[in-house]
């Protein structure tokens, strides 16, 4: 019997005559990317400068946010997204500056989708002109994929990762506008050259915008704070 | 680990088209991945078959079409085959390289029988 239509054709290859191709010619993430713009579209709509930060577990994502808030939450309304596998104490942390915070728990997922960004924005309504933080999953791999409809994407790094860490895992940081060098003040205890990693940055995304930052000290943070303020989303 | 929500997605695409034509079976889908796409083809061909168990896609051949990277060097113009995302240009050195193939990640075609 054929095992492809169940007809008693007992010849190996028989052409069945109901079947037709159809030219699809559409990407994969095709749904996901049509979500992200209409996220788009709603900050462009807005005027809300929305930026998805990425890095491994650990390079500080949440310190930097907490601090970049305490700098500027009297200049600006600010929103934020967690990401994470399990718990939510990065929104605590983020609600305990009095911010409005949606943890999203991703479960088994590695990274964020534009769906879940998208239920986030319906129970924060983020007022007009403002800031809002979408923090990834910890994972250097597969937020790169994934459009959310931010304005930016921004990778965080911190050096203990090693300067090499854009080359090993080149696609984040090719995807990125936007760097941060994060923990610059643990430089003098590590054997890591900032500059290298600085360098690496470059040769894998020569158009990487750098800043470099501790997020304990806050005068490291104006560069990036006032960038923050200055930059204009819908020219972006 | 994002193989899988590829996988998802294709089997939601190429339902959603033969739903579209009135297609009670997917024989074939035909698929175009990228050498630079991030994506793995051995955990996506993997995360595949599991996703496409009590679908349309169920008995579905796939026809994998691998395409190479390609990148032109926004200094001096060539043109020069990718192996990688970090690459630079064996002209002229130049790291300000622009991918123009091997991103891609598309479902070129699905065959349907009804």
């Amino acid at each position: 019997m054929c095992e492809t239509c169940g007809c008693s054709n007992h010849h190996e290859h028989h052409e069945h005559d109901n079947s037709r191709t159809i030219a699809v010619e559409q990407d994969i993430l095709q749904r996901n990317n049509l979500l992200a713009e209409r996220n788009r579209g709603y900050f462009e709509s807005k005027n809300i400068f929305c930026l998805n930060l990425m890095s491994s577990p650990g390079s500080g994502k949440t310190t930097l946010l907490e601090a970049t808030i305490r700098q500027l939450k009297d200049k600006r309304k600010i929103y934020v997204i967690e990401g994470d596998q399990q718990t939510a104490n990065d929104s605590e942390r983020i609600a305990a500056l009095d911010i409005p915070v949606f943890q999203i728990n991703t479960g088994d997922g590695c990274h964020l989708e534009a769906s879940a960004v998208h239920h986030a924005v319906l129970h924060l309504n983020p007022s007009e002109r403002s800031l809002l933080f979408i923090e990834n999953v910890g994972n250097l791999i597969c937020p790169a994929m994934f459009d959310l409809g931010e304005a930016l994407k921004v990778v965080v790094i911190s050096p203990t990762e090693g300067e090499d860490k854009p080359l090993k895992y080149p696609h984040i940081f090719h995807e990125a506008n936007v760097c941060v060098i994060n923990k610059t003040d643990l430089t003098p205890y590590l054997n890591v050259s900032i500059q290298q990693l600085h360098e690496n940055c470059l040769k894998v995304n020569p158009q990487l915008r750098l800043f470099e930052v501790s997020a304990l000290q806050a005068a490291t943070l104006d560069e990036w704070c006032n960038w923050l303020m200055t930059f204009q989303p819908n020219q972006a | 680990m994002h193989e899988l929500s590829i996988a998802i997605s294709i089997v939601e695409l190429a339902e959603q088209q033969a739903r579209n034509s009135n297609a009670a079976h997917i024989e074939e889908v035909e698929l175009e991945i990228g050498a630079l796409a991030g994506v793995d083809a051995a955990s996506l061909a993997f995360a595949l078959e599991s996703s496409v168990k009590n679908t349309l896609l169920e008995n579905a051949q796939i026809v994998w079409h691998h395409i190479h990277g390609e990148g032109c060097c926004m200094d001096c113009n060539n043109v020069f085959p990718m192996k990688s995302t970090f690459f630079s240009c064996p002209a002229c050195g130049s790291y300000v390289v622009k991918i123009v193939k091997g991103k891609e990640m598309r479902v070129k075609s699905i065959t349907v029988n009804n």
